[in-house]
């Protein structure tokens, strides 16, 4: 695609267990920064183009983003390498975080910080269901589905794969609908 | 005794975390429903509490915002839960977006792409909004712990305060006991 050498892969490596590292709260904007400012892998254009594609696609972004971005330049190695930078030091923490928490967690006083920290969790995600959803309010049909969405995942419990099967194609043919 | 000598837990763990991952449209928030219906609700493998603290760790640590999976999997089945978690939410989708990788920039232009794209936000604004719904429905256990809440989402939404900091002020506030 791009006409540059790939980055070795020791660098690619190098590079996403930064991204890893010091990801805190939502390691998109650090990718990023890593990729197209820093090391220069990929031009704006060719980052946003990429990371549509793993949006439009399921599953973690930046997880699909490291696979496929070490697969186009060294094919499955590549994918391999990104991906275990991205996610070693995070599992690490993680595990020591969890075998922290296993042993302290039924202490009262910690028990009442988790309370706080979980109040505030609950807050990042109320916060970025509101910011995704501000741009649907120019399209009210939009909302019809948000709210079939949240009846059936938070309230009847549906399985999310019927969810999915049919709010997703319904979405799109009043979509397609409205647009004619 | 089983007739394999492997923990019918991974099993599950493998096939729970594979589905969420080809179904996780619009990135990791959105399968926090479907998530805890599965862990707690169906396996009854931890309380509502607990997931949602397992959560409110994953969001206080770097990394991608799945390492929750990383997280349950280590809690349900230990080192070997955490690798299958890990694997599974990760690999299915990111095998999907290599394949799809190169006809992807094929259709740059083509409508279908774009409808698509846009027609599947409202599912996943809806999704994360029962997210938010049912983490928010655990973690308000007090009106101290909900106006936590809200003033922590108006803190996420209306400043550039990091993240970190806002987890780290409510875990103090939480330990102070003031609220529960």
């Amino acid at each position: 695609m791009s006409e540059k050498s790939p980055p070795p892969l020791r660098e690619l490596f190098m590079g996403f267990l930064s991204v890893g590292m010091f990801g805190f709260g939502g390691v998109l904007p650090w990718t990023r920064r890593m990729i197209v400012e820093k090391r220069q892998w990929l031009s704006a254009g060719e980052f946003t183009d990429m990371l549509a594609l793993c949006q439009f696609l399921p599953g973690p972004n930046v997880i699909n983003l490291s696979g496929a971005l070490g697969y186009r330049w060294y094919g499955w190695a590549g994918a391999i390498t990104c991906f275990t930078g991205l996610m070693f030091a995070p599992m690490v923490i993680i595990i020591g975080l969890g075998m922290l928490y296993a042993r302290i967690g039924g202490n009262p006083s910690v028990q009442h910080a988790f309370a706080g920290l979980s109040a505030a969790a609950s807050a990042m995600v109320i916060a970025t269901a509101l910011k995704i959803a501000a741009p649907l309010l120019k399209r009210p049909y939009a909302l019809v589905i948000v709210a079939i969405t949240f009846v059936a995942a938070a309230i009847l419990r549906v399985p999310l794969l019927y969810v999915v099967l049919t709010c997703a194609p319904l979405s799109i043919l009043l979509l397609d609908r409205m647009e004619k | 005794m089983s007739l394999f000598p492997i923990n019918p837990d991974l099993i599950d763990l493998a096939t729970i975390y594979a589905q969420l991952s080809l179904l996780a449209f619009g990135g990791g928030n959105s399968i926090l429903p479907e998530m805890q219906r599965q862990i707690v609700d169906v396996h009854h493998w931890m309380t509502a509490r607990e997931f949602v603290s397992l959560y409110a760790i994953a969001q206080a640590a770097p990394g991608p915002n799945m390492l929750v999976a990383t997280l349950i999997g280590w809690q349900v089945a230990g080192l070997s839960g955490a690798l299958v978690a890990t694997f599974a939410i990760s690999w299915p989708s990111s095998l999907l977006t290599i394949a799809v990788s190169s006809i992807w920039f094929r259709f740059r232009e083509a409508r279908w792409r774009r409808l698509v794209q846009t027609g599947i936000v409202p599912v996943t604004v809806g999704l994360v909004m029962a997210g938010a719904a049912l983490l928010t429905y655990t973690t308000a256990s007090s009106w101290g712990l909900l106006g936590l809440t809200a003033v922590a989402t108006i803190v996420f939404m209306r400043t550039k305060l990091h993240p970190l900091i806002v987890l780290a002020i409510a875990t103090a506030l939480g330990a102070s006991g003031w609220l529960s």
